[in-house]
């Protein structure tokens, strides 16, 4: 046998035993995307009801953008607005909360640092019904503002997190470089740190967004008797039956979530390429000071 | 450095209240306080018509051991038990496979993972529903096959409940799994293979006793929601498949035993911090891989 067949077979088999994990990866990436692919289907059924399948149709789409269904949009604007005001609070306080957690050491940090844990660990049932008791025994009317409260609750440690993952030493030798230079603190933070965490700042807006719109439990259990958000609404109408319009809707955002998702990655690269570019700059500025020290010497 | 910067300037401390003050105050004011409220109402009576009364007594964990509640307590367990497992078997082969991928395709099987859950989670479990109807695909391919005669029912089963916790949860147990897989050195393996160990002793012996931490990770990230959950029993069970969840809940709801249903929360707390408790035993619990 030459060595040739020998390396051939070898080859062969690596191949071979390539096949079953193939297979298992396939498979666990077709259980996350049949139902996705089965909502999106659906919107095109030609049924009252989604039950099951009765031939195709397009009319629910001009049915959607026909504003016929009032709960449907009035859920999803109720929804938008929630999820905006709970993106931007928590947004606001997360990144002043990561930089500040990450660079002072004060009193009672680390029972912080503890109780940002525990709205990401413990069962949102729970965080749902505590704040629920502490609202009824105050007397807090429930609606719009208590669901905002409860999704900042679970987006806050999470957008602490993020940032407190972007914030490295490089952070912390450009600030003391802009105070080295005469700029105030105010002046450092808004020119100088919070560009530099721009991307988690992104991010953190990105996940606060998409885990406020999706949520169920909190936004159900502290709407009390207002408008409910799109989630409480499919919760409730799914005892009834799923009607094709609301596939539709949700088709549509899964669109719009991809679209903004593709923004988001093109604004992060300009971001990276921009600070790649700063930094040859410096570069090519060290090395030009250096030649000219040189030369002088 | 930190350190120094943050306590040299003890003078001022206005940008220092500025920053860690909204979130220390919000997270004492909405975590903190409702957290040691709920568990004190655990221990109050409950109201004549619905709510609390303030005299103290063990009521409400009297009534949590009654058959019918510790029924559905030990079952509630039992089937996050089942999910966190499953998770575990089918997430930690396909977290392994995807960290031994060079960074850019590993990065971009991971944003593919993440993409269908970005997508609203309601109506991907309504999908489950069906795919699993008695008139649906699976049972028109198992009839048409001639594996079975009559169509089976899935729909409002423990079984199809199931598969929606687990294809639910799986990510949150990969990305934890990933993440610690990924970090192990090629070096520490590469000297696994240098001293003959062969690509099984390897992942037994150096591979996953090196990711307990993400492994743990992943338990507490599958089977603490898991348990917790009503909405996948509500939306795959149809109200017939009861679980914690839901028992508190209706407590809250229709039947207005409020402390019952903070006695069945902290349960749920005293588990979750037996859970931490464990992991912090492994690993430091601050450096938990959560996003």
């Amino acid at each position: 046998m030459s060595r040739e067949g020998k390396v051939n077979r070898r080859l062969q088999r690596q191949r071979l035993r390539k096949i079953p994990w193939t297979v298992f990866m396939t498979l666990v990436y077709a259980s996350f995307y049949i139902p996705v692919m089965v909502m999106i289907l659906f919107s095109f059924n030609d049924a009252k009801r989604n039950y099951s399948w009765m031939g195709f149709t397009t009319h629910w789409y001009p049915k959607l953008f026909s504003f016929g269904n009032h709960d449907l949009w009035e859920a999803l604007v109720y929804s938008l607005i929630i999820a905006v005001l709970a993106t931007v609070i928590s947004v606001v306080i997360g990144v002043l909360g990561g930089i500040g957690l990450k660079k002072y050491e004060f009193h009672g940090k680390k029972f912080i640092n503890m109780m940002l844990f525990i709205p990401i660990v413990v069962p949102e049932i729970v965080m749902a019904v505590s704040m629920l008791i502490i609202f009824m025994v105050i007397g807090v009317k429930l609606g719009l503002a208590t669901i905002v409260i409860g999704h900042c609750t679970f987006c806050i440690p999470y957008a602490v997190i993020v940032i407190k993952g972007r914030i490295t030493g490089d952070n912390e030798t450009l600030q003391e470089a802009s105070m080295d230079l005469g700029a105030t603190k105010l002046q450092t933070f808004i020119k100088v740190t919070i560009p530099s965490i721009m991307p988690g700042i992104m991010s953190a807006a990105f996940l606060s967004f998409t885990l406020s719109i999706d949520d169920v439990i909190i936004s159900n259990m502290l709407a009390g008797a207002s408008q409910s958000t799109l989630p409480v609404l499919i919760l409730s109408v799914n005892r009834t039956g799923i009607t094709p319009d609301i596939n539709a809707l949700t088709t549509v955002m899964v669109i719009v979530m991809l679209f903004g998702m593709a923004i988001m990655n093109v604004l992060q690269r300009i971001h990276k390429k921009r600070e790649a570019a700063s930094l040859a700059e410096s570069d090519e500025r060290i090395r030009a000071a250096r030649l000219a020290a040189e030369e002088y010497n | 450095m930190s350190v120094v910067t943050g306590r040299a300037k003890k003078g001022n401390r206005l940008p220092m209240l500025a920053q860690a003050g909204p979130v220390s105050l919000w997270m004492i004011v909405f975590v903190t306080l409702p957290m040691l409220f709920i568990i004190f109402i655990s221990f109050m009576s409950r109201g004549t018509f619905g709510g609390v009364e303030y005299t103290p007594s063990m009521e409400s964990y009297e009534t949590m051991m009654e058959i019918t509640y510790f029924h559905v307590i030990t079952k509630s367990i039992g089937v996050a038990a089942e999910t966190t497992i499953a998770c575990l078997l089918v997430g930690y082969p396909f977290a392994y496979y995807i960290a031994r991928k060079p960074a850019d395709v590993a990065s971009r099987l991971i944003t593919l993972l993440m993409i269908p859950f970005w997508t609203n989670s309601l109506m991907r479990l309504n999908a489950w529903m069906l795919i699993f109807q008695t008139n649906g695909p699976v049972n028109n391919f198992l009839v048409n096959v001639n594996l079975i005669e009559k169509p089976i029912t899935f729909i409002f089963t423990d079984g199809l409940v199931l598969l929606g916790l687990i294809t639910n949860y799986l990510p949150f147990a990969v990305l934890p799994m990933y993440s610690s897989i990924e970090k192990l050195e090629k070096p520490v393996l590469e000297a696994s293979a240098d001293l003959g160990a062969n690509p099984r002793q390897t992942l037994l012996k150096v591979t996953l006793p090196l990711t307990i931490p993400g492994i743990f990770s992943a338990i507490i990230l599958t089977f603490i929601p898991a348990l917790g959950t009503y909405v996948i029993t509500d939306m795959l069970g149809g109200g017939k498949v009861l679980y914690i969840g839901n028992i508190i809940k209706n407590q809250f709801g229709t039947i207005r035993n409020w402390p019952l249903g903070a006695a069945l929360s902290v349960l749920l707390l005293a588990i979750t911090a037996l859970m931490l408790f464990l992991y912090s035993r492994f690993a430091k619990v601050e450096d938990m891989e959560v996003v």
